[in-house]
């Protein structure tokens, strides 16, 4: 490569250092432009015209109103997916049968499904002229354009995050530990609270807060079926929407910074579980290594 | 007896987790689902071909697949080199930047789309010097494309990074003491390695830009015909009260969501095969 006659040993499986400075800045350029700045206008803007301005906007009633509703909605709606994505992924992961692969593409399909679409199908069941809309009309119960629909909706959108993270790992886990503790005399639920539960703790962990983060931020779904009225049905994001297009910016990105929080405090716990659940493997690894 | 003993002992709880499963399944995406499609089917063939195949229709699917196509693409390109520079490198705040890959995750997407306005519009903080060269990005369908990026980053990025974290060295070291430089080996060792995942990673980008609303809503400027995305159209359907309009559009959308996704578990099948065979 040089001529220089000077022999340098560079080991072979990096690159030259000016190729990997020039990776490197161009990644980090990229993620800086891409995720850094949003985030970084999105306070900036929130404080742009000072505090008052900023407790003003999340402390008025509209705000606190759909701070609250948020708050209502991944509450019911977080517990139902937990609650689904651990039976689903026994059924998947610890049982072979027909079908299985299809299931999984169905319990994907809310990632991939626009949500407004899900909020049109819901209308179609729930609204006034849906499939049950004339029932639940004769019955004063009101779906649409209030809380049960905010929620059903929520629940539409966040239902594969629990589900996802755990499916994988049961099935790299198998099923050994709990036959063990089956022929040891457990029941059925002892096996699933005290050793399945347990051993997929940090990923039924993380798949909660990640189910609570889409929740609290879900806006298409919750849009179509809302009808967004002030004090009444608007959730956090939908405040958002009404306070940008009526030109008050700050006010916007103040709420904004809100759900912005949200976020990072999901990253960082996210974090935080991916380093415990490396150290529980490692100490897992460690004690089995003596034998 | 004897037959019994030396069975293993079958875990219980399928009929109820499955059962559970199935319900709950069934209420929340079977029935609104099919009452989606079934609404479709009040409109009759040519009714339901005028709604799809309207131009303001084309011109949407036209927007919407072309700027999640681009978009896909980037995040491929930019994906794949985040991944790399995250596996191989090490620099400061590398774990911080590496929890920060998962920002569009975490991050609303209606706080995305009015932050990537206030950098993008005209006064923005980026888009006025663009503005001065007479270039508009928030409002035209490059601001589109800019949202879809931020949305399908860490689909790329999270698919690539496992499998190249657990590239065997002792390959590349191999091919490097065959006498191949650096980019043959990356080329014909690495990448080839790497494909099922970036496939993966850019099906999943894709599939998750078209159905892509709150982000996409704020920088569009929502104008029929240049900058309206198909979830758009089916919105201003609904507003107008054309549920069977609306479904229509919908019905469609589902169709492809649900041709991408099985085409992703395929991918992801390949990928872990091609994976888990090469230990």
């Amino acid at each position: 490569m040089s001529a220089s006659g000077q022999f340098q040993p560079r080991r072979a499986t990096t690159e030259p250092l000016w190729l990997r400075g020039i990776l490197l800045t161009l990644a980090l350029g990229f993620l800086a432009l891409f995720l850094l700045l949003p985030l970084v206008i999105v306070f900036g803007e929130a404080f742009s015209k000072g505090w008052q301005v900023y407790l003003a906007a999340i402390t008025e009633p509209a705000a606190a109103h759909a701070i609250k509703l948020t708050l209502i909605a991944a509450v019911i709606a977080v517990p139902c997916n937990a609650i689904f994505g651990l039976a689903a992924s026994w059924a998947i992961a610890k049982f072979q049968f027909r079908g299985r692969q299809f299931l999984i593409t169905l319990i994907d399909l809310p990632i991939a499904v626009s949500p407004v679409i899900a909020g049109l199908s819901l209308m179609l069941i729930f609204g006034a002229r849906g499939w049950w809309g004339e029932w639940l009309n004769d019955h004063d119960l009101q779906v649409m354009f209030a809380v049960p629909g905010i929620v059903l909706a929520t629940i539409f959108i966040t239902f594969p995050y629990v589900a996802r993270e755990l499916i994988p790992l049961m099935q790299q886990q198998g099923r050994e530990a709990e036959e063990a503790a089956l022929t040891l005399g457990a029941s059925g639920w002892q096996t699933f609270i005290r050793v399945t539960l347990p051993s997929v703790k940090w990923a039924l962990l993380y798949g909660l807060i990640l189910c609570n983060a889409r929740a609290m931020g879900e806006f298409g779904a919750v849009s179509v079926v809302s009808g967004k009225i002030r004090e009444q049905t608007n959730t956090m994001p939908l405040h958002i929407e009404i306070l940008y297009n009526e030109y008050q910016f700050a006010a916007a990105f103040a709420v904004s910074s809100l759900l912005a929080l949200l976020a990072l405090l999901t990253l960082v716990l996210k974090s935080s579980l991916e380093w415990r659940a490396a150290r529980d493997l490692a100490e897992a690894e460690a004690c089995r290594r003596p034998e | 007896m004897f037959k019994k003993s030396t069975q293993k002992p079958v875990l219980p709880g399928f009929g109820l987790s499955m059962g559970f499963t199935t319900f709950y399944l069934s209420l929340l995406v079977f029935l609104p689902l099919s009452a989606l499609v079934l609404k479709s089917f009040e409109l009759d063939w040519a009714g339901f071909v005028k709604v799809v195949a309207s131009e303001r229709a084309i011109a949407s699917y036209q927007l919407t697949f072309g700027s999640s196509f681009i978009a896909a693409l980037i995040n491929l390109v930019f994906g794949l080199l985040v991944a790399w520079v995250l596996v191989r490198y090490s620099f400061p705040f590398k774990k911080v930047i590496d929890a920060l890959v998962d920002l569009p995750f975490a991050l609303p997407t209606a706080v995305a789309g009015i932050a990537l306005t206030a950098i993008y519009a005209p006064n923005g903080w980026i888009g006025q010097y663009f503005y001065q060269w007479g270039i508009k990005i928030a409002y035209t369908p490059i601001g589109v494309t800019l949202a879809l990026v931020f949305i399908g980053l860490p689909f790329v990025v999270r698919t690539v990074q496992p499998v190249l974290e657990d590239l065997e060295q002792e390959l590349e070291e191999a091919a490097a003491s065959l006498g191949a430089n650096r980019l043959q080996i990356f080329c014909r060792v690495i990448f080839p390695a790497l494909i099922p995942s970036l496939l993966t990673g850019f099906a999943l980008a894709f599939a998750r830009a078209i159905g892509e609303y709150g982000s996409v809503v704020f920088i569009s400027g929502n104008m029929p015909f240049r900058t309206e995305i198909t979830p758009l159209l089916i919105m201003s359907r609904l507003e107008e009260f054309d549920y069977a309009g609306a479904a229509a559009l919908g019905s469609v959308m589902l169709l492809i969501s649900f041709v991408l996704l099985l085409l992703i578990n395929a991918l992801q099948h390949w990928s872990q095969q091609r994976h888990g065979g090469g230990r």
